[in-house]
């Protein structure tokens, strides 16, 4: 062996060892401040961590974008939902007047509001984009109440790390980490275009992720549950559509 | 160790080489079955399939809602296809990168893709075109650099199609352009990123046909094993005063 490939080999065996250690310095930094998404497992979980952890580094505050009136799309399209049931019917006649959302979990004071409290609670507006993971897209005004503002109301406890929400359909649920919670654009959407939400946009109840694909604006919102453990719910991958084979995190 | 002088491409050249040859094939096939689930597109910020699209491809799709004028819908792929385009365009955008920073710092962009002056004058331009239009297998001098079309076609492809593709890609991501707005505004839009984003592809499959072609015409076991083992016909160059590796 030459000494040039020796030292070659001395090198090499430096910088695999420095990267190794790299590597697991970096992996403890990125769980220490909550870099990791809860389907980091498998063999596509480097690809999600590292969409992750750099997306929140640099887009932990930033707003998406907002558009002006005129650029609202005169025909928004929303995919078709299964028949919701006779109880869905029942609320739906009552013009969702029994509709309620309960919070729980990590909170000073479980709660429920009905519909109406939640229209009488301080509005947010913003006219965004809805992108679907298969494509197309439309642009709408969402009207409603901040989710910052329900998680103070409740007394969101300070170790709480991801609020989960689920829908009135039985095997929906989602989860957001506190940089979407407490984004001033997430709103719980009760208008869309200056009229009550549809139903098939989500009425009466849509929480609106601006910042993720529309699978993570979820429909039919009944539930918040605040957590510092979102391994304990379902199958431990953040929410139902990790179960399904997408995503947990949907900033693409 | 066998008397090898310097190889035909460097060990850096040849891994990066086939890492991104592997994350663009694995890209292009999860592009593709995630294009099904929506086999239309648009220009400018929105589009859905109550807008007129600017065209669609004929084909049957993986979603039930979009009119393809089939009976059928073919089987949804997009989860694991979506998983691993990310985590292929993570592999291509950092083996890029070691790529890119190392050839500016060893030279090799300078010595073996920047075309000499002298080449890229009309004359030797025109003599290229015509001699790779008559299918002329290259000489032996090829073995060990590149021809002017070569290094043009190399240069595209480095600095014009696969930053274009990576930036139409980030400028689809809702979240990417919650920070840098601009990346999809210059473009017209979100739609208009992603229209872009799938010519920008087809501009690199033809670049893989033919360059895979060339391949064939100049010798496949010859290009084949220099681009593997770094081994090629002949003796290459001299390393010349620019030393091949800093140690």
């Amino acid at each position: 062996m030459s000494k040039l490939s020796r030292r070659k080999l001395i090198t090499t065996g430096i910088a695999a060892t420095a990267g190794a250690s790299g590597l697991v310095v970096a992996a403890k930094l990125a769980r220490r401040y909550g870099l990791v998404p809860p389907d980091s497992g498998g063999i596509y979980g480097p690809g999600e961590t590292l969409t992750y952890a750099a997306q929140r580094v640099l887009t932990r505050h930033s707003l998406a974008r907002e558009f002006s009136r005129s650029q609202i799309s005169a025909k928004p399209f929303a995919n078709e939902v299964a028949p919701m049931g006779d109880e869905f019917e029942r609320h739906k006649q009552s013009a969702f007047t029994d509709w309620r959302l309960s919070v729980d979990g990590l909170v000073a004071r479980p709660s429920s509001f009905s519909l109406a409290e939640l229209k009488s609670f301080p509005r947010r507006r913003h006219i965004t984009m809805i992108q679907c993971e298969e494509g197309w897209s439309y642009i709408a005004e969402w009207t409603g109440v901040p989710l910052s503002h329900v998680l103070e109301r409740v007394g969101a406890l300070p170790q709480v790390r991801y609020v989960i929400y689920r829908s009135f359909q039985p095997d929906w649920w989602e989860s957001i980490d506190m940089a979407d919670a407490l984004h001033p654009q997430t709103l719980l959407t009760h208008e869309m275009n200056g009229g009550e939400l549809p139903v098939g946009f989500g009425g009466p109840l849509r929480l609106r992720v601006t910042r993720q694909l529309g699978y993570k604006s979820l429909k039919y919102v009944t539930q918040l549950t605040l957590t510092d453990n979102i391994k304990q719910f379902g199958k431990g991958l953040g929410s139902a559509e990790p179960e399904g084979g997408y995503a947990w995190y949907a900033g693409a | 160790m066998a008397e090898t002088p310097h190889p035909r491409h460097s060990g850096l050249v040849r891994v990066t080489h086939w890492l991104i040859t592997f994350a663009f094939l694995a890209l292009l096939v999860t592009g593709l079955e995630i294009v099904v689930s929506h086999p239309r597109f648009y220009w400018g910020e929105t589009g859905n399939v109550n807008t007129a699209p600017l065209f669609k491809i004929p084909i049957p799709s993986s979603r039930n809602m979009v009119p393809t004028g089939y009976g059928y819908v073919l089987p949804d792929q997009n989860g694991w296809s979506r998983y691993l385009h990310f985590q292929s365009a993570w592999v291509l955008v950092l083996v890029a990168l070691l790529y890119g920073v190392a050839s500016l710092w060893n030279g090799h962009f300078r010595r073996n893709l920047l075309p000499s002056l002298s080449d890229v004058s009309p004359k030797r331009l025109a003599t290229s075109i015509i001699e790779h239009l008559r299918l002329k297998r290259p000489g032996p001098e090829e073995a060990w650099s590149y021809n002017i079309l070569q290094r043009l076609a190399y240069l595209l492809v480095i600095f014009v199609l696969f930053p274009m593709i990576i930036w139409t890609g980030l400028a689809m991501s809702p979240s990417f352009v919650s920070a840098v707005p601009s990346a999809v505004n210059v473009l017209g839009g979100q739609q208009s990123a992603r229209t872009l984003h799938f010519f920008l592809t087809w501009a690199l499959v033809l670049f893989l046909l033919v360059h895979v072609f060339m391949i064939f015409l100049a010798g496949f076991r010859s290009r084949m094993r220099a681009m593997i083992t770094g081994r090629a016909p002949g003796r290459g160059p001299e390393p010349g005063p620019e030393p091949l590796e800093r140690v």
